[in-house]
């Protein structure tokens, strides 16, 4: 990292870290994660590929873009920095990778094949190999990550990303999936595979690369991801943070929580000020509002028992609040906003 | 979006909020004596293995003799259940309220234990052994991509058989695997035979079987090819695979129809489960779609996770602003914070039920329960109870 525009910016938790490999389990919102930490990196000058391998063309839906090719494509522009740099927001350029245009792509790179390439699509070869080997299968798509985090921004070698983000598969099946060389190792002890599969382990084992889980402040969610850091250290893999999603309101603080629990809220008070703030008050309004807050603080105690567990992991930790709304792509920029203010990008 | 409580008549995407689906009655759907097998499916993260667990309880306590086969239980659910141990059996549940005559029997899918069996049952010793202990098969056997929803239809198969056989069941309710779209698990089996059809497949066997002679001149190029990419013992090991799979081919292909075959019958019903989210909801439909063309039995759409719906009809807007007006008196002030929390709960609300509102208008034949979302995750027989109330209520 010699070139100087290239250093992140100051502030960012991961410098020198070229691959955010972001995970979850399904229903966290590793996805919207992905793609706002992507705009959130494209902040300051800088091009960000963002990559999904799991042919959902979540990308596609989520930045509102047609359905992406096997081709490296602009979605967005980075988020623009509040406070005025003058570095101008970079791009977010976007990849869906499909294991069977990665075969014949990494074929006609390497091997000039010639007739044989065009037979091995037309006997079902490149099907045949990425269904019935499912560490091959692993070893295009991450092999296409790999391919694109060496570019050297030499003109023939492609476009330089300053860094890529990689919508990965689910917690569950992170450190199989990045464990290329492990899942090879029955199949193909030699030839250009094997070599292929080891240099991306040096890639994901280096320092340029993290993994980042996202998990919501539930039982199911938080323990899965305490499982996929004790494997992803077990397999060497370089832990990243964790993304807590889905947030709820902190509207009320800590004494507050307390006393909705027990209904010890001043009732009369509240009244009051309905009444001043313009609010038509009557007999069911406070109640409800207090028996609202109660259900809230109920679960507000059940997340603070998770984030603890989370806080115990002992790797940073972001928040993302959930957005009553839902996510479009306005929110996006919001919750990149909120990333970088903590430190992820 | 704002809350829209005006009562001026309205035209446009607003007009049609009225729309809502059909109650699903999962307490008749449980206790039909002609409901032989439930199966649930849904993308990953909607609960669909905490609903599978809660019907199948429920059924039991209702009178049904009921096996539930889960995929991938959380610790604390398996450990309750007395399920935490891989063995591919099906074990009783204890403290099962049996009073009706029920009893719920429950099993945690092995995939590789269920392929191993496959194909032991399928060859001979010998020819059993050398496919165990090749490479590809235990490559095949043990990742996930696609394996794991074939093997759960075997075992389908499998318990549905012995089912017929002693009786000892008359309600399975099947979960399906955490896959990321729903529609895996019914893609399965059509891509494994396909696949064991691939023209691939045949060629590598050709050599053997005779009368392919004019291909095998463009196979000597592919796997000259092949060899160079992959390394000549990979292409080995591939071809002793598919020649000793070769003989498995028809049992394997005969029984992945009949088990098809058997989520077309009457006695099966399936249960589209989702959350109140766009994603969810969007491989819902495409599930529902897919069922409709498979002439597969759709039950009805669970929607788990609701938002507890808020107590008060005050705005979300009226809310916010008198929040406002406070925080600038006392920015500290807990009425303030009582009615944001109030119209965040609104404002969330409003959004599930329009995204419900949209599903139920594309699809309004398609019955619906919302199952509230609960405090707190459930890993006892007593949480799985409170969901099948949940589920039960009309």
């Amino acid at each position: 990292m010699s070139d100087p525009t290239t250093r992140p910016a100051a502030g960012s938790d991961w410098p020198g870290v070229r691959l955010h490999i972001v995970t979850g389990k399904g229903g966290t919102g590793k996805s919207t994660v992905a793609a706002s930490l992507a705009l959130a990196l494209a902040s300051h000058g800088k091009d960000v590929l963002l990559c999904e391998v799991e042919g959902r063309q979540g990308i596609s839906r989520m930045f509102d873009v047609d359905p992406l090719p096997y081709e490296e494509r602009r979605v967005a522009t980075g988020l623009t920095h509040p406070h005025g740099n003058r570095l101008s927001p970079g791009s977010v350029y976007a990849l869906h990778i499909d294991a069977e245009a990665a075969l014949l792509e990494y074929l006609a790179m390497y091997y000039r094949l010639g007739r044989a390439g065009r037979l091995l699509d037309r006997f079902g070869v490149t099907e045949f190999a990425t269904t019935i080997a499912p560490g091959v299968r692993d070893v295009l798509l991450t092999g296409k990550i790999y391919e694109a985090a060496r570019r050297d921004g030499k003109k023939r070698s492609g476009r330089r990303y300053d860094a890529i983000v990689l919508d990965a598969p689910p917690t569950g099946r992170i450190s199989q999936f990045l464990n290329v060389n492990t899942e090879l190792a029955g199949l193909a002890k030699m030839g250009p595979i094997k070599s292929q599969a080891d240099n991306i382990m040096t890639l994901f084992h280096s320092s340029r690369t993290v993994v980042h889980l996202v998990t919501v402040l539930e039982e199911m969610p938080v323990q899965e991801t305490a499982d996929g850091i004790a494997q992803l250290r077990e397999h060497r893999l370089p832990v990243g943070g964790v993304v807590v999603n889905l947030v709820r309101p902190q509207d009320l603080d800590a004494g507050e929580l307390t006393a909705a629990r027990r209904g010890a809220l001043d009732t009369d008070e509240v009244a009051a000020d309905l009444r001043s703030a313009g609010i038509d008050v009557d007999d069911a309004l406070v109640p409800a509002l207090l028996s609202e807050a109660r259900d809230h603080a109920e679960r507000r105690k059940l997340e603070d028992a998770q984030r603890k567990l989370v806080g115990e992991l002992d790797v940073p930790t972001y928040e993302l609040p959930r957005l009553p709304t839902g996510v479009d792509l306005g929110a996006l920029y919001e919750l990149a906003a909120e990333l970088k203010s903590q430190g992820l990008a | 979006m704002s809350a829209q409580r005006r009562p001026r008549p309205r035209v446009g995407p607003l007009a049609s909020t009225g729309v809502s689906a059909r109650p699903l009655d999962v307490d008749a759907l449980l206790d039909d004596p002609g409901t032989g097998i439930i199966v649930c499916c849904g993308s990953g993260g909607v609960g669909k293995t905490t609903t599978s667990a809660a019907l199948a309880l429920r059924a039991a306590e209702r009178g049904r003799k009921v096996v539930v086969l889960t995929i991938d239980p959380a610790k604390r659910l398996a450990q309750s259940m007395g399920i935490e141990e891989l063995d591919n059996t099906p074990r009783p549940v204890a403290k099962v309220r049996a009073t009706k005559g029920g009893s719920l029997d429950a099993m945690m899918l092995d995939m590789k234990r269920t392929f191993d069996e496959v194909v032991e049952s399928g060859a001979s010793p010998e020819k059993a052994q050398q496919i165990l202990e090749n490479p590809f098969y235990i490559a095949l056997s043990s990742s996930f991509s696609g394996t794991q929803e074939y093997m759960a239809m075997e075992k389908l198969g499998q318990l549905h058989r012995q089912a017929q056989e002693d009786g000892s069941y008359d309600l399975i309710v099947v979960d399906t695997p955490p896959s990321r779209s729903a529609l895996d698990f019914l893609d399965a089996p059509e891509r494994l035979s396909s696949f064991l059809d691939g023209r691939f497949i045949r060629l590598l066997l050709a050599p053997a079987r005779g009368p392919a002679r004019l291909m095998t001149a463009g196979l000597g190029v592919i796997t000259s090819a092949l060899s160079k990419v992959l390394g000549a013992q990979f292409l080995r090991d591939m071809q002793t695979f598919v020649a000793a799979l070769d003989t498995l081919f028809g049992g394997f292909r005969a029984r992945a129809e009949k088990t098809f075959a058997l989520l077309q019958a009457d006695g099966t019903a399936f249960l589209v489960i989702a959350a109140p989210e766009p994603d969810a909801l969007r491989e819902a439909a495409y599930f529902v779609e897919r069922l409709g063309e498979d002439r597969m039995p759709l039950a009805g759409l669970v929607v788990n996770r609701a938002s507890p719906v808020p107590e008060s009809a005050l705005s979300a807007d009226e809310a916010v602003a008198a929040a406002a007006r406070l925080r600038k008196r006392d920015p500290d002030s807990l009425t303030a914070g009582l009615l944001r929390l109030h119209a965040d709960r609104t404002r969330l609300v409003e959004r599930e039920s329009l995204l419900r509102q949209r599903f139920a208008a594309a699809h309004p034949e398609v019955p619906t329960v919302v199952v509230p979302a609960l405090a707190t995750d459930v890993h006892d027989l007593k949480g799985l109870r409170r969901i099948g109330e949940l589920l039960g209520r009309v």
